[in-house]
């Protein structure tokens, strides 16, 4: 089964051999996997995705590598849980929590992206990959290049902490700390991937990187009985997320896979100090303006997101909409969803919990619709967002006597 | 000679000043414009531009101290 078509223009259309490459030559557009859905139609059934793996593979025919993953064999089929005390809390019918906060191995929804782009990168016949991150894609990338015995450069600021290094160095890399300020740093990166043969998985390897984040959308399918839900609330950074759940929507679409009619409204979720997307959204406009991160949501801080145009497009063609999260508010999302589903999630996620919460307020999603919140990293790599807001509630001596005095205390205060 | 590609934004008080001409006719280098949307109170600019490297650099120097923010074509290559 043929099912690769090259690349294809986002803009202009222009079609692409595949190749590692990710801008067209002639208008300077994105790249992005086409392929033959009529060779894919009655190939890819419902049957044929539930004999798969337990894995984002299963979903492998509607990925953009040609023959088996050769990293990252567990990545992805992450709970989708229905939360009925979130629900609850927020006077809502149906709210699920799509958890990449267990992803595996590395904690984040960029496993996902970081299995595609490292296996095509031997598929390419590379023997090194790199990427230039501050966070979750740096611990991904080094994770899966030390799986697959490749090289692997992770460019970082230099001013970066050393606490966030750690998830990223215990793999083996070679770390390459830039001084500089960011927009420097940001140049260098870009000239390194154009320079060296590399796979620079979000640069040469982005038209098939970013696929991989297609199945957390199929999961979500799959895991609601093929039936699309009313809203997805999806955390954006550099855009690339949402565009990619909604392509999956439609591809499922396109193979006849759904149960009933497309009928899910895409929704942004940013930080107010890094929300140029939703600003897009409210102010209803095209052009994105980019912005300085000011923000404790580190994991979305993109002020100038590659995508934050098809992020836009892509809550306009499906009815859906943005919002905003303060500092605070992102802090309370995450306390809200840890206090009622167990579940501690990163910055993002509180952005998402948060959103979806003022958008519920708002009444631009209705409290009987369902409604899918993306939860895409683990709270446990960046515990110092919460190191102001939470206490031990009671000190003391090791005797049962003092503890009796404590625990009535406590009961006072509370009652 | 060297290239570059480069994605210009300019705020909206930039709008009416002849940016790119300034870069051509001060600097000596040659640009191709691929893909542009400039309105009255926006725009940017997707452009290769061809030179010798000093001036290259003191080009995009100059555009940032303007005030015009230069980024390579794939934005922020920097991700968390």
């Amino acid at each position: 089964m043929e099912k690769l078509n090259g690349l294809r223009c986002r803009e202009c259309g222009r079609h692409y051999p595949a190749a590692p490459v990710h801008v067209c030559e002639f208008c300077f557009g994105p790249l992005e996997v086409d392929y033959h859905y009529d060779a894919l139609k009655g190939v890819v059934t419902r049957e044929s995705i539930a004999a798969g793996p337990p894995s984002m593979w299963r979903y492998r025919d509607l990925l953009p590598i040609e023959g088996d993953a050769a990293v990252g064999h567990h990545v992805g089929f992450t709970p989708l849980i229905r939360a009925k005390n979130l629900a609850d809390e927020l006077g809502c019918r149906e709210v699920w929590v799509k958890n990449d906060s267990v992803c595996h191995p590395t904690w984040s929804f960029k496993d996902r992206v970081v299995a595609v782009a490292v296996t095509k990168a031997l598929e390419f016949g590379f023997d090194t990959v790199a990427c230039a991150s501050t966070g979750n894609l740096a611990n991904s990338v080094a994770a899966h290049a030390a799986e697959g015995r490749l090289k692997s450069y992770i460019f970082i600021p230099a001013d970066l902490e050393q606490g966030k290094i750690l998830g990223t160095l215990v793999y083996s890399p070679t770390l390459v700390a830039v001084h500089g300020t960011y927009d420097e740093v940001n140049r260098l990166c870009s000239e390194i991937a154009d320079k060296y043969r590399w796979a620079f998985v979000n640069v040469n390897f982005r038209p098939y990187y970013s696929e991989g984040s297609k199945s957390y959308g199929f999961e979500i399918i799959e895991q609601l009985g093929w039936r699309t839900p009313g809203h997805i609330v999806v955390p954006c950074a550099g855009g690339s997320l949402i565009t990619k759940i909604w392509k999956a929507i439609k591809e499922l679409k396109t193979l006849g896979l759904l149960e009933g009619p497309v009928r899910t409204k895409m929704h942004a979720a940013q930080a107010l100090g890094c929300g140029p997307i939703v600003t897009m959204i409210k102010n209803d406009t095209d052009v994105l303006v980019p912005v300085r991160p000011n923000t404790i949501a580190k994991s979305l801080a993109i002020g100038n997101p590659a995508d934050g145009y098809y992020a836009y497009k892509t809550t306009k063609e499906s009815g859906g909409s943005g919002e905003h999260a303060t500092d605070e508010e992102i802090i309370e999302g995450m306390l809200l969803l840890a206090r009622t589903e167990g579940i501690f999630t990163e910055t993002a996620g509180g952005v998402t919990v948060a959103a979806a919460k003022k958008l519920i307020e708002r009444g631009v999603i209705p409290r009987d619709e369902s409604i899918v919140i993306c939860v895409t990293g683990n709270g446990l790599k960046t515990p110092d967002a919460l190191q102001d807001r939470l206490q031990t509630h009671a000190k003391i001596k090791p005797s049962l006597s003092a503890f009796d005095r404590a625990l009535a205390e406590l009961k006072s205060q509370t009652s | 000679m060297a290239r570059t590609r480069v994605r210009l934004t300019f705020p909206t008080a930039l709008i009416q000043e002849p940016i790119v001409y300034r870069l051509v006719k001060d600097f000596d280098i040659v640009i191709n414009i691929r893909r542009a949307d400039v309105t009255a109170d926006h725009g940017w600019m997707a452009l290769e531009l061809e030179g010798d490297e000093g001036a290259l650099e003191r080009g995009v120097k100059w555009l940032r101290d303007r005030g015009v923010q230069v980024d390579p074509l794939e934005r922020d290559v920097i991700v968390p």
